[in-house]
């Protein structure tokens, strides 16, 4: 394997785990808070890219207003599925919540299949995330540069969030002690509704990049990329922001990488996460920046 | 009155007695749709049978023990793969493994049906344990992401260890060995080692990691080793029940096990009520039976005299809309934890007559 063939692929890789962090701080962010799986986080992924994909088909729309919209509309969708689903079972048994998550999860998707019908839609590219920048022999996908920008801003600014301000020094009281931290005079349903928010607007980032880069939108695309931000979270370090980002990218590296070494094992990609999550639970089951999971 | 007057001993005689006479019964009723119904009613009454083992199987786990698991589509494939792959001749593999020959020791085994079940369970009930011990080290949520994405290595191992499962294209022509004997005897089975076994003492623990982990263990209550018990236990009926199941449909596929089946369960146990045994079976059996029904709303159809064109994928959404619904406001499903007793029969049954006498 000689440099440049290397260099590229670990250029694919980084892109791949940049998405992968981008989707997995929403993840880790609503588990953080709530210990609860949301499933439906892939979805809402799947959901703001049609949202944007029929802002600019069918409306018309520029590219910008429709990313923004469908940003926002996620938003609220996700505060809807807070409200409606989550937050009657806050403190009914966990396992009915999982459920329910379940449930909006396959809600989401066969939705989409009855309004849309199940044949994948080609995303459009705007220009300014098309094309490619060679240097030295290696291609670099303009998108590539994007994302990996993207995922940094939205990394900095969720930790500006949670660390600096007091919604998120709510937040994280609130992953301690949900009890408490209402008798403190929080507005607990609040914050949790802010989290939401805040998961899914990453969650439509994730989704339009991801749209961009796999130029199609299908009801059940956001299926395996949640799986796997998931897989990536615990990987960081579940509740942990950076670590989400961190995790992200190792994995996003260790699917290209390994694919690219060994091309026998590309059927396998998929399972590469599922291996991996298995030997974080048996050797060090709070991730690499987690701390000691409070039960 | 008189039935106060009983000693529990004699209860517990007229219980068993009860029960056996009913299932002889079921037995008489199934030997009766053996020689007399359609083959599409006794395929209904064998997915009833099989949907049954899996539903309460399944339940043994998220609802008994309240451990969330997402695996019954895993392992039903692994039970599936094991016994098709154990059943068919050395010569029909040879016929149907066209893209890549078939492993050797594979290829020359060759048992009877009864063997094969009982080794699909077991290898399936070994997965679980396997899978058990980095799942359970942390705490019980992990074990949903666990499951779901060993439902997803599945797919792609079955997709792409030709060698030994025959990739997309699946295996065919499996033995229809699956009468109503065989799924129900083993429905018989199951039911009555779930419910004994939720009754002894381990059943007990169970429910108690369920109700309250921490409390559980300073009452002396191995955790770890109660939730691993019942995912193993559960894990074996749901890989006979994919035994079963392989060869009542004689064809198997990687696309067969998909996530689909799984939420289907889940929609089960959810609304005979998590834990419930007695409301699983209940749910199981009309959610196999109305499932048909169900169909309805995809293919075109006239209603009063309205044309309907049918929506593909209607079905899902009715269905993960009751899985909400029920969970958000009848979260004790059918029978809301309760179990049927034979007393509790006999009381309503009681009670009904006077009402009616009354009335009369």
């Amino acid at each position: 394997m000689d440099i440049s063939f290397a260099t590229q692929q670990l250029v694919f890789g980084f892109t791949l785990g940049c998405f992968y962090g981008l989707i997995a701080i929403g993840y880790t962010m609503v588990y953080g808070v709530l210990r609860l799986i949301n499933f439906a986080h892939g979805d809402l992924l799947m959901v703001s890219a049609y949202f944007a994909f029929f802002g600019i088909i069918i409306f018309e729309l520029p590219w910008q207003i429709s990313f923004l919209l469908a940003v926002a509309l996620t938003g609220v969708l996700g505060i809807l599925i807070d409200r409606g689903a989550y937050r009657p079972l806050r403190h009914s048994p966990r396992i009915s919540a999982l459920i329910t998550a379940i449930g909006i999860s396959f809600l989401l998707e066969n939705l989409a299949l009855v309004i849309v019908g199940g044949r994948p839609k080609s995303f459009p590219l705007p220009s300014l995330f098309g094309g490619v920048i060679k240097i030295a022999g290696v291609t670099i996908p303009v998108l590539s540069v994007w994302v990996f920008f993207i995922t940094a801003l939205l990394l900095a600014a969720v930790m500006y969030i949670v660390r600096r301000t007091r919604v998120g020094m709510a937040m994280r009281a609130l992953s301690l002690d949900m009890e408490t931290v209402g008798l403190m005079g929080v507005d607990a349903n609040r914050v949790i509704s802010f989290t939401f928010v805040l998961g899914s607007v990453l969650a439509a980032a994730g989704g339009m990049m991801w749209s961009m880069k796999y130029p199609a939108v299908e009801p059940f695309m956001g299926v395996l990329p949640g799986l796997k931000a998931f897989v990536a979270a615990v990987l960081g370090g579940i509740g942990n922001v950076a670590g989400a980002a961190l995790g992200g990218f190792i994995l996003g590296v260790a699917e290209i990488l390994i694919v690219a070494v060994k091309p026998e094992w590309s059927g396998y990609r998929d399972a590469i996460a599922f291996c991996i999550l298995i030997v974080i639970l048996l050797t060090r089951p709070r991730g690499i920046m987690g701390e000691e999971l409070p039960d | 009155m008189e039935s106060e007057a009983r000693s529990p001993l004699q209860h517990k005689t007229r219980d068993r007695v009860l029960t056996l006479l009913s299932v002889g019964a079921l037995f008489a009723f199934l030997w009766y749709a053996d020689h007399h119904f359609s083959p599409y009613s006794i395929r209904i009454l064998n997915n009833i049978a099989i949907f049954i083992i899996l539903a309460v199987s399944y339940n043994l786990i998220n609802g008994v023990t309240g451990q969330f698991s997402l695996e019954p589509n895993a392992f039903v494939a692994v039970g599936a793969y094991t016994s098709a792959l154990l059943t068919l001749s050395p010569e029909e593999k040879i016929r149907s493994f066209i893209i890549e020959p078939i492993v050797w020791p594979l290829s020359e085994i060759s048992v009877s049906f009864p063997v094969s079940l009982l080794c699909a369970g077991l290898l399936t009930a070994l997965m679980a344990l396997l899978m058990s011990i980095p799942v359970f080290r942390v705490r019980g949520d992990y074990l949903a992401i666990v499951t779901l994405g060993f439902g997803e290595v599945i797919q792609v191992v079955a997709n792409n260890l030709v060698s030994i499962t025959n990739g997309p294209l699946g295996l065919k022509g499996l033995h229809p060995h699956t009468t109503l004997w065989w799924s129900w005897g083993f429905c018989v089975l199951t039911v009555f080692s779930v419910v004994r076994l939720v009754r002894s003492s381990y059943g007990r623990a169970m429910q108690a990691v369920r109700e309250d982990e921490t409390a559980a263990q300073a009452m002396g209550i191995n955790a770890f080793r109660t939730k691993t018990l019942a995912f193993t236990f559960s894990a074996f009926f749901e890989g006979v029940a994919g035994g079963l199941l392989a060869h009542l449909i004689t064809t198997i596929s990687p696309s067969l096990f998909t996530f689909f089946l799984t939420f289907h369960l889940l929609i089960i146990i959810v609304v005979g009520g998590l834990g419930s045994t007695t409301g699983v079976v209940v749910a199981a059996a009309l959610f196999t039976w109305g499932g048909e029904f169900l169909r309805i709303v995809e293919e075109p159809t006239t209603i009063f005299g309205y044309y309907y064109e049918g929506i593909p994928g209607m079905r899902m959404v009715i269905l993960s809309l009751l899985l909400i619904v029920v969970m958000l406001f009848a979260r004790r499903g059918l029978m809301g934890g309760k179990e049927f007793s034979w007393q509790a029969l006999i009381d309503w049954t009681g009670r009904l007559i006077a009402l009616a006498k009354r009335c009369v």
